[in-house]
């Protein structure tokens, strides 16, 4: 997972090439430190298939508003720097993470 | 062959963490079934000075990361897993999750209740988009924004003051006339204090609007029936709980709102279930009932537990035929007959067994044999581990004609 922030969320995600999967958190969201173990393991079994990034949103609040993201945690998915699909305002499970990044990975 | 949990804990927030660590400490096979990580509600609220011992400075999560580790410390297993049905009449009783199944022989139903939605336009498209009921989880993203906080209750107005640590202006919409709130009253003074708090009276959210973040909410002054907009970034609602009792199986039974009804013992409806914490019907929901309830459900369980193995070994399993003499230990009269039996069964040895139950105590039979305890004592004979025979007059003669039909 590469820690993304506002100085290179630009660079790392909306420049790159193909999927790629970022996970917002912060914390004081236990819900986040919850799920964060699981998709560090998805994003190990799903290396090179999918790019995975996570941002800090504490310290990077006006990015995360500026991708629309108000509540914590937020999975959202981007392709040659469009944003394609999201989970949140709910509880995730990590199957639903998952089966994400299945539907997305080469 | 699968393993036999004495007690299996269903939740791990505080009633089902107090559970598991009285269970454990009772040296009973204890496991705590909770699909996240421990804490439920509890673990979602940063400020908590309200558990006694604990004030001013304690966390949520601290706290039910603390309860959880001491939990462990006696023994008590976590498994991590999100329950999907429960099969309560078959012995021992069966939980299914999604990776596995779990058999218990005493459960304590602890999962806790999850925040009311208002149930109007736009709420659940703005979830996560600017509608939330989590505070903590996501009060620094409005850091110099404004936000709406819908409820007058304890848990609203202590999280607009945790709003206000971040957002601009924190408008607490109350349903209620002015002046009047739901919380207690230490924290609705301290809250006007507070001045980026703000006051909605007599006002409902009729709608939240916004294409792909909050926008703004609809507010109905309920006096005057005026309809206005009301410009928010985010808005934040706490306006009470429903219980999660999807999985609860019918036969235990629930109000009409669904919480479950026990007795004050914690037990349920049915036998050898129990429940405890925000699920049950109680007057207050809060971290320090929770915990009671969770400590009163484990010793209530850990009886049932004792006085059913016993009653399996000793009556319903026996191979001969067993005098069951029901008595009341303050009463002479009744121990008197008791040790009549007693010598007629010692006479019989070898045809008969005995067993004593103190029925003011064992509150197994009198659920499973519901007798007048006025009527004591009183007198079983069990064949096969059935009633074969019921005397209310104890006496030689009457023993001795039992023993004829036996």
């Amino acid at each position: 997972m590469i820690e993304v922030n506002k100085d290179n969320f630009d660079n790392e995600v909306l420049q790159a090439s193909g999927v790629v999967m970022v996970d917002w958190w912060g914390p004081k969201c236990e819900r986040c430190l919850e799920l964060m173990p699981h998709v560090e393991e998805l994003a190990g079994k799903y290396q090179g298939q999918i790019k995975f990034c996570s941002v800090d949103t504490s310290g990077n609040r006006r990015l995360a508003i500026g991708q629309k993201v108000l509540g914590l945690p937020a999975i959202l998915f981007y392709k040659d720097g469009q944003k394609i699909d999201e989970l949140s305002g709910q509880e995730i499970a990590p199957e639903d993470v998952e089966a994400k990044i299945k539907q997305y990975a080469k | 062959m699968e393993q036999i949990y004495d007690l299996l804990v269903l939740g791990g927030g505080p009633a089902g963490l107090a559970a598991g660590m009285y269970g454990a400490r009772a040296r009973m096979k204890t496991a705590i079934i909770e699909k996240g990580r421990p804490g439920g509600q509890a673990a979602t609220t940063e400020d908590l000075e309200n558990y006694p011992g604990f004030g001013r400075g304690t966390t949520g999560p601290g706290l039910t990361q603390a309860m959880a580790d001491h939990a462990s410390s006696f023994g008590a297993e976590f498994i991590k897993d999100t329950i999907v049905s429960l099969d309560l009449q078959s012995s021992p009783k069966k939980v299914v999750g999604r990776k596995g199944e779990y058999l218990g022989k005493a459960l304590i139903y602890a999962l806790g209740a999850e925040p009311r939605m208002l149930r109007v336009p736009g709420e659940g498209k703005l979830r996560g988009k600017g509608v939330s009921y989590c505070a903590t989880c996501d009060a620094d993203l409005f850091e110099e924004l404004e936000v709406a906080v819908v409820g007058s209750g304890d848990a609203a107005i202590e999280e607009a003051e945790y709003l206000s640590k971040f957002a601009d202006l924190v408008s607490i919409i109350v349903i209620h006339e002015e002046g009047k709130v739901d919380a207690n009253q230490v924290s609705f003074e301290r809250a006007q204090q507070n001045p980026k708090l703000k006051w909605v009276w007599n006002s409902i959210v009729k709608s939240v609007n916004g294409e792909e973040l909050v926008e703004s909410i609809t507010l109905k002054n309920i006096q005057t029936g005026e309809e206005s907009d009301y410009p928010v970034n985010g808005v934040f609602i706490f306006i009470g709980t429903v219980p999660l009792t999807e999985v609860l199986p019918e036969q235990v039974q629930v109000n009409p709102q669904g919480y479950i009804i026990t007795d004050e013992k914690m037990a349920t409806s049915v036998e050898g279930v129990f429940a405890a914490g925000d699920v049950r019907v109680k007057y207050l929901r809060q971290v320090v009932t929770a915990a009671s309830d969770g400590a009163i459900a484990a010793v209530a369980a850990e009886k049932y537990v004792h006085e059913t193995e016993l009653w399996e070994k000793e009556v319903l399993k026996a191979q001969k035929p067993v005098f069951v003499a029901y008595y009341n230990p303050t009463d002479m009269n009744g121990t008197e007959k008791v040790g009549i039996v007693d010598r007629f069964v010692r006479a019989n040895n070898e045809r008969f067994s005995l067993v004593k139950v103190d029925a003011t105590r064992n509150e197994l039979v009198g659920r499973r044999y519901n007798f007048n305890l006025d009527k004591l004592p009183m007198l079983h004979v069990f064949v096969n581990g059935e009633v074969r025979q019921e005397v209310a007059e104890i006496n030689e003669a009457t023993l001795e004609a039992i023993s004829k039909l036996l």
